[in-house]
C-alpha cells in the first residue's frame, strides 16, 4: 500500500496564556494527536470549542496561530516531515500542496482586491500556470460551486457578495491550485441554516469532482457525518475517538462520543393552551427609528403560562425585533400587546414597575449580559433587592436559593463572571431573572453561543424550572433541534411575518409552506447520507414543478 | 442618476471642512472680543486715561454689536485685509505675508525629512516587533514626546549648537540667502521638529501597520505560501495606506502648533514668533489674523486626511 | 491585589517623590524662592547644588519652588477638566440624542483649532493670573476628556447588561454610577495621567513663551526663560527643568500604562 498523503504522529502544540494579573505561563493545547489521512479521502475533525481542532488543521501546514508553537512530534505530508522545512520549502507547501478555507471569509478575503485575483494568486505566484489558464480554472470551479454568473463573478470585491457566496469563492480560491489536501476551517458555521446546506453540498461535490483530500473541522457532527470518510473526536487537546464515520455516528464507542451523538435529543412533551394568555400580541408592526422599512409586519402571536412559544426564524427575520417590542425598547407604529390580562405601555419607561418585574429576559452572550466589575452575589441579588426591598441577610439568602435552583454550588456568590465558564455565565443570567419571580421569560437565542453539550444543560435546567415556577418562556433561535426539545407552540417567522404559527405538532408537521419546509429540510440529521436524500428530493420536487 | 457615494462623502467633508472653518473664525473672534474684561483696558493697562480708553473703542469699533463687528472682520479678512496692528500700525497682512513664507518653508523642510523616517522606523520596529531595534526605537521616542518642544529646542542648540558648533544657535534668515545658507541657518529648529512629530508620527504608523498585519487576509496570504515580500506588498500596503496616510496627516497638523514654539527658542522670522510677540502686546488683529490662520492650515489638514482615508476604502470606492 | 509590575513601582516611585517635593517645597528647599544668594550663573557648589541662575538665586530651590507652581498648576487645570469633561462626556453617552449632538458638535468646533493657538488667542485678551491660566488650560482640555469618557460610556452603554438594568427599572443614578462608571474608571485613570502630562507641558510651555507663570513666581518654564540666554555661553542651568519634566513625564506614563493593562486584561481574562 502506498503512503498516506498525511501522517501525524504524536503531535504536540504549546500556546502562551497570559492569565489577568499573573506572569506568562506556556500550557499544552494537543497532547501527542496521530492519525493519517490517505489521497483523495475526508476526515473530519471534531470537538468543543478549546478542544484543539483548528490547530491540529493549521499544523498540517506546519502553522501556528498567534502564540501557537508545534513543539513536537512529526508531520509528514507527501512524504516529508514538513515541521523540518524551511522557508522555501514551506512556501511551496502552503497554498500549493496544502490550501486553506477559513470560518470567516469575510475576514480572510483582502477587502481591496478583487475576488478573481484572490483565487489566482496561489495558481500565479507558484507558477502552476499562466493567468488566462487559471483564470479559466476558477471560472469551472465558481460553476461548479454553484456561484451565479460564474464568468463575471470574479470581477466583484469581496464586500460586494454574501456570506454565503464569499464562503464558497474561499472554497474556489483553495481548490484552484489543484491542492493534494484542503483544510477546511468550520467553514459553514457562520452562516444560516438554509445557507448552510447549498454551501455544504457544494464543498462537497468539488471535493469529488476534483479528488482532493481534505481535513474537516466542526463542531457539528451532524454536519461532518455528511462530508468525511473518517472522524476523529477531540476534546482538551486529546483524542477521545477515532474511527470511519459509520462507526461514530452509528456505534460509538466513548460515552463522550455518545453524549455527542445524542445530543439535542431531548424530548419535552407537548403542552395544550389552558387559561387565558399571559401574552398576547396582535397585530405588531415596528420599524427602526429613521427608516423606512418595516422590520416587524402584522405579527399577531399568545403564549399561555407555564408554556413556551419558540420564534423561530434565520438572521433578519424579525425574531429578536419582536422581543425588543414586547420590551418596548422600539415601541410598534400598530399593534397592541398585553400581558397578564392588561394593555402594556408601547414605551418600556412608561410601565410600571410589576409590568417590568414579571416580564424578564435572558440574552444570548452571558458574557456581555453582566457587568464584569459585580459579583455573582450583586447580579442576581439586585432584582431581589430591587423589587422585593431584600438587604444583607435576606437578600444574601435569596441568592444562594436561587444558585442552588440553578444547580450551582455554595462558592459562587463572591465571583466575578470571568471566573465562570460558558455554561456558569448563563445559569446565573438565568437565575437574574428568576429573582424577579416573573410570569414569563423571554429567552433571546439563550443557547447558540455554547457547546452543544453545554447547551443541552442549560435546555434541561430551563425545563425543569419551567415545571418547578410555571414561568411561561419566550424562546427565540434558529435551531429547530432546540425548537423540538422546549417548545409548546412555534412560530416561523421569515422577513418580519410570522409565516406559520400553532402548536409544535402542528407546525411541525405536513403540509409545509415552501419556507418552513425548505428550513425544516436545511437542519442536518445525524445520519448517512441525509444530505443526499435531501437534494435527491428537492431535485425533484423542481423537477415535478 | 445616483451619485457616487465617494463624491457624496467627500462633498460632505469638504462642506464640513468649511464649516468649520467659518465656525472657528467665529469663536476666535468671540474669544479675543466678548470674554469678561475691556479689550481697550487691557491693550492701554489700567493708567489709561477715559479719553485714550473712549478714542481707543473707537477706533476698534468696540461700540457697534459683535455681530456686525465680526462680519465686519471676516469680511475684509475674505479679502486678504487683515487690519492694521494696533501696536506699530502696519498692515497685517503684508507682515504676515513673508513670515507665512517661512514657517512654511521650516515646516516643509521638517516634514520631507520627518514622513519618510517615521515610515521607515515604523516599518522595522512592526519588522522587528519586540526584539531590540522594536525596544530601541519606542525607547528613543517615548524620551522624545516627554520633552516639551522648547526644552528639546535648548538641548539641541546646548549640544549641537554651543558644544560642538555644528550649526548657528540663532535661525536669522533673510532673501539674499541661498538655498543651501537657509537650510544651514534652520537646521536646528528642522532637527527639533523632526524629533518631536517623528515620536508621534513612527508610534501611530506602527499601531496602525501592526493591526494590518494580524489581520485575517494577511494570515491567508502566508497560508497561500507567498513571499513576505509579496504579502507586505500586495496584501498589506494597500490596506495599509489609508491608516498611515491620517497617522500623516494629524501629525502634519501637530507640527503646525509645534512650529510656533520652536520658532522662538531659535528666533527664526516666522509666523509663530509674530504671534507670540504681539500675544504679548495685546495686539488683537494681529492675533486674530495669525489665530486664523494656524486654525485653517489645521482644518485643512485634518480634512485632507478624511479625504485620503475616504479614496483608500475599496467598500466605498466599488460600492454594491 | 495583583503584583504590580517593576515599571509601575519606578513611576509610582517617582511620581510620588515629586508631589511629596512639591508639596513640602518650604521646608525642603535650601533657600527662599526669591533669595539671593550669590553671584550670576554660578557653578554648583557645595551651598548651591545645581548653582546659581541669571540674578544669582539658587537653582535648586528654584526648581522646587518652581515644580511646587508647575505641578499645581497642572493638577487644578487636570481636576478641572476631569470634572467637566467627564461629567459632560458620560451624560452625552447616557441620554444621547440632541444633548450628545449638541455637546459633541461643540467639542469638535474647539478640537478644530489647536490648542496652543486657542490659548494664545485667548490670552492676548485677559488678564494672566493662577485662576485664569488653570480655567483656559482646564477648559480646553476638557474637550479631550469628553472625548474619551463619552467613547468609554457609548462602548458601555451598548452592552447587554446596561440594556438588562433598564429594562429592570433602574433609575439613571444606578446605571451610571453603579453600572458604567467601575468599568469607565481604569480608562479615565489612565487618561488622567496622560492629560496631566500634557498640562505640565502646557503650562511650561505658555511660561516660557512669558505668557504663563509670571515673576516672581518660579514655574519649570519660566526657569528655562529666564536662564535661556545662557545656554549660549555653555551654561546648563536652562536645561534642568528639561530633565524634571522628562521624568516626571515618563513616570507617570509608567504608571498610567499600568492601570490601563491591569483594565485590559480584566476584560480580556474569560474563565473556562
Amino acid at each position: 500500500m502506498a503512503d498516506p498523503l498525511v501522517d501525524v504522529r504524536n503531535l504536540k502544540i504549546e500556546a502562551t496564556a497570559y492569565p489577568p494579573g499573573e506572569p506568562p505561563q506556556d500550557i499544552t493545547i494537543v497532547h501527542g494527536v496521530s492519525f493519517t489521512l490517505e489521497k483523495g479521502k475526508v476526515l473530519g475533525l471534531i470537538g468543543e470549542s478549546g478542544a484543539g481542532k483548528s490547530t491540529i488543521g493549521l499544523s498540517a501546514m506546519a502553522y501556528g496561530r498567534g502564540g501557537v508553537r508545534i513543539t513536537g512530534g512529526e508531520v509528514f505530508v507527501n512524504g516529508r516531515d514538513i515541521l523540518k522545512l524551511g522557508p522555501g520549502g514551506l512556501r511551496s507547501l502552503r497554498g500549493h500542496e496544502v490550501t486553506y478555507v477559513a470560518q470567516s471569509a469575510a475576514a480572510a478575503f483582502n477587502p481591496a482586491k478583487r475576488i478573481m485575483d484572490q483565487v489566482i494568486e496561489t495558481t500565479l505566484a507558484h507558477g502552476l500556470s499562466g493567468r488566462a489558464e487559471a483564470e479559466a480554472r476558477a471560472v469551472i470551479l465558481f460553476g461548479q460551486l454553484g456561484l451565479p454568473n460564474p464568468e463575471t463573478f470574479g470581477n466583484r470585491y469581496p464586500h460586494q457578495v454574501s456570506g454565503g457566496q464569499l464562503q464558497r469563492a474561499m472554497t474556489a480560491m483553495a481548490l484552484c491550485p489543484k491542492p493534494d489536501l484542503v483544510i477546511f476551517d468550520e467553514p459553514t458555521t457562520a452562516l444560516d441554516v438554509t445557507t448552510q446546506i447549498d454551501v455544504l453540498s457544494a464543498i462537497k461535490e468539488a471535493i469529488h469532482d476534483t479528488g482532493v483530500a481534505a481535513l474537516y473541522i466542526t463542531h457539528d457532527l451532524a454536519v461532518v457525518a455528511q462530508v468525511s470518510d473518517h472522524i476523529m473526536v477531540l476534546r482538551h487537546g486529546r483524542m477521545v475517538e477515532y474511527g470511519d464515520t459509520g462507526q461514530i455516528i452509528g456505534a460509538p464507542r466513548q460515552d463522550y462520543t455518545r453524549a455527542l451523538v445524542s445530543v439535542r435529543s431531548i424530548e419535552h412533551e407537548e403542552k395544550r393552551p389552558t387559561a387565558e394568555p399571559v401574552l398576547k400580541v396582535e397585530g405588531v408592526t415596528a420599524r427602526y427609528r429613521g427608516t423606512d422599512f418595516d422590520v416587524l409586519k402584522n405579527v399577531s402571536v399568545e403564549l399561555h403560562p407555564g408554556q413556551t412559544l419558540a420564534v423561530v426564524g434565520e438572521s433578519g427575520s424579525g425574531k429578536s425585533t419582536l422581543a425588543r417590542a414586547i420590551t418596548g425598547l422600539l415601541p410598534p407604529t400598530r399593534g397592541r400587546i398585553s400581558f397578564a390580562g392588561r394593555e402594556l405601555s408601547a414605551e418600556q419607561r412608561a410601565r410600571s414597575r410589576d409590568d417590568l418585574r414579571e416580564l424578564q429576559m435572558i440574552y444570548q452572550m452571558a458574557d456581555t449580559a453582566m457587568n464584569p466589575r459585580h459579583t455573582v452575589g450583586t447580579i442576581i441579588g439586585r432584582p431581589a433587592e430591587f423589587y422585593f426591598g431584600l438587604r444583607g441577610e435576606a437578600k444574601r439568602k435569596r441568592v444562594q436559593e436561587l444558585l442552588d435552583e440553578i444547580e450551582m454550588g455554595k462558592g459562587f456568590i463572591d465571583r466575578y463572571p470571568a471566573e465562570l465558564s460558558g455554561g456558569q455565565k448563563q445559569r446565573v443570567c438565568i437565575a437574574r431573572a428568576l429573582a424577579a419571580k416573573p410570569r414569563m421569560i423571554i429567552c433571546d437565542e439563550v443557547t447558540s453561543a455554547l457547546d452543544p453539550l453545554v447547551a443541552d444543560g442549560i435546555l434541561k435546567l430551563l425545563l425543569n424550572l419551567q415545571k418547578i415556577e410555571g414561568v411561561a418562556y419566550l424562546f427565540i433561535t434558529h435551531d429547530l433541534a432546540t425548537v423540538r426539545a422546549i417548545a409548546d407552540s412555534i412560530a416561523v417567522m421569515y422577513r418580519g411575518e410570522v409565516v406559520r404559527y400553532g402548536s409544535k405538532s402542528d407546525v411541525l408537521a405536513p403540509p409545509f409552506d415552501d419556507y418552513t419546509d425548505l428550513l425544516l429540510s436545511s437542519v442536518p440529521e445525524m445520519r448517512l447520507g441525509w444530505l443526499e436524500d435531501v437534494l435527491k428530493h428537492r431535485r425533484m420536487e423542481s423537477a415535478g414543478n | 442618476m445616483a451619485v457616487h457615494p465617494v463624491v457624496k462623502l467627500m462633498t460632505q467633508r469638504l462642506a464640513l471642512g468649511l464649516l468649520l472653518l467659518l465656525a472657528a473664525s467665529v469663536l476666535i473672534f468671540v474669544g479675543t472680543q466678548i470674554l469678561p474684561g475691556d479689550v481697550a483696558q487691557a491693550i492701554l493697562g489700567q493708567s489709561a486715561t477715559p479719553q485714550a480708553l473712549a478714542n481707543m473703542r473707537e477706533a476698534m469699533g468696540l461700540n457697534d454689536p459683535a455681530y456686525v463687528r465680526y462680519l465686519h472682520w471676516l469680511g475684509a479678512a475674505l479679502h486678504g485685509d487683515l487690519g492694521q496692528s494696533l501696536t506699530n500700525g502696519e498692515d497685517v497682512a503684508e507682515a504676515i505675508g513673508k513670515r507665512f513664507g517661512n514657517t512654511l518653508f521650516l515646516a516643509v523642510v521638517a516634514a520631507v525629512i520627518a514622513v519618510p523616517t517615521a515610515i521607515i522606523l515604523g516599518l522595522i520596529a512592526v519588522r522587528y516587533q519586540g526584539r531590540w531595534p522594536d525596544r530601541l526605537i519606542s525607547g528613543v521616542t517615548l524620551a522624545t514626546v516627554s520633552v516639551p518642544e522648547f526644552l528639546l529646542g535648548y538641548v539641541v542648540m546646548f549640544l549641537l549648537a554651543v558644544k560642538y558648533r555644528l550649526a548657528p544657535s540663532v535661525s536669522t534668515i533673510y532673501d539674499t540667502m541661498s538655498l543651501g545658507e537657509k537650510l544651514h541657518a534652520i537646521a536646528l529648529p528642522v532637527i527639533v521638529l523632526v524629533l518631536v512629530v517623528l515620536g508621534h508620527m513612527m508610534r501611530m504608523t506602527r499601531a496602525a501597520i501592526l493591526n494590518v498585519m494580524q489581520s485575517a487576509y494577511v494570515e491567508t496570504a502566508e497560508l497561500k505560501g507567498l513571499r513576505p515580500f509579496l504579502i507586505i506588498a500586495r496584501h498589506a500596503f494597500p490596506n495599509a495606506i489609508s491608516p498611515v496616510v491620517n497617522v500623516v496627516m494629524i501629525n502634519l497638523a501637530y507640527l503646525v502648533v509645534g512650529v510656533v514654539v520652536v520658532e522662538v527658542v531659535f528666533v527664526y522670522p516666522g509666523m509663530g514668533q509674530y504671534l507670540v510677540d504681539h500675544v504679548a502686546k495685546r495686539d488683537v488683529p494681529v492675533v486674530q489674523a495669525c489665530g486664523l490662520i494656524f486654525a485653517a492650515v489645521y482644518i485643512i489638514l485634518n480634512v485632507a486626511a478624511d479625504v485620503i482615508s475616504i479614496l483608500a476604502n475599496p467598500r466605498l470606492r466599488h460600492p454594491k | 491585589m495583583s503584583r504590580i509590575p517593576v515599571s509601575a513601582l519606578i513611576g509610582l516611585g517617582f511620581t510620588g517623590l515629586y508631589f511629596f517635593v512639591a508639596i513640602f517645597a518650604g521646608w525642603i528647599a535650601p533657600y527662599g524662592m526669591a533669595e539671593v544668594v550669590g553671584g550670576v550663573w554660578e557653578p554648583s557648589s557645595s551651598q548651591s547644588w545645581l548653582g546659581t541662575d541669571s540674578i544669582g538665586r539658587d537653582l535648586l530651590s528654584r526648581m522646587i519652588y518652581g515644580g511646587r507652581t508647575t505641578i499645581a498648576v497642572a493638577a487644578a487645570a487636570t481636576v478641572l477638566s476631569f470634572v467637566i469633561g467627564s461629567i459632560l462626556g458620560l451624560t452625552a453617552a447616557v441620554l444621547g440624542g440632541w444633548v450628545d449632538q449638541v455637546l459633541s458638535r461643540g467639542v469638535d468646533l474647539v478640537m478644530a483649532i489647536p490648542t496652543l493657538i486657542f490659548a494664545l488667542v485667548v490670552l492676548s485678551v485677559m488678564p494672566v493670573t493662577l485662576p485664569i491660566l488653570i480655567l483656559v488650560m482646564g477648559l480646553l482640555d476638557s474637550t479631550r476628556v469628553f472625548r474619551l469618557s463619552r467613547a468609554v460610556a457609548v462602548d458601555i452603554t451598548v452592552m447587554d447588561y446596561i440594556e438588562a438594568a433598564r429594562l429592570r427599572g433602574e433609575g439613571g443614578g444606578w446605571i451610571v454610577f453603579r453600572e458604567i462608571l467601575p468599568n469607565a474608571l481604569s480608562p479615565l485613570v489612565a487618561e488622567m495621567g496622560l492629560r496631566f502630562i500634557f498640562a505640565v507641558l502646557f503650562i511650561s510651555t505658555l511660561s516660557f513663551l512669558g505668557l504663563g507663570v509670571q515673576p516672581p513666581l518660579a514655574d519649570w518654564g519660566g526657569i528655562v526663560k529666564e536662564n535661556k540666554d545662557g545656554i549660549v555661553y555653555g551654561i546648563p542651568a536652562a536645561l534642568y527643568p528639561a530633565i524634571a519634566i522628562a521624568t516626571l513625564a515618563i513616570s507617570v506614563n509608567l504608571v498610567a500604562d499600568w492601570v490601563l493593562g491591569r483594565t485590559s486584561s480584566l476584560k480580556g481574562g474569560r474563565g473556562g
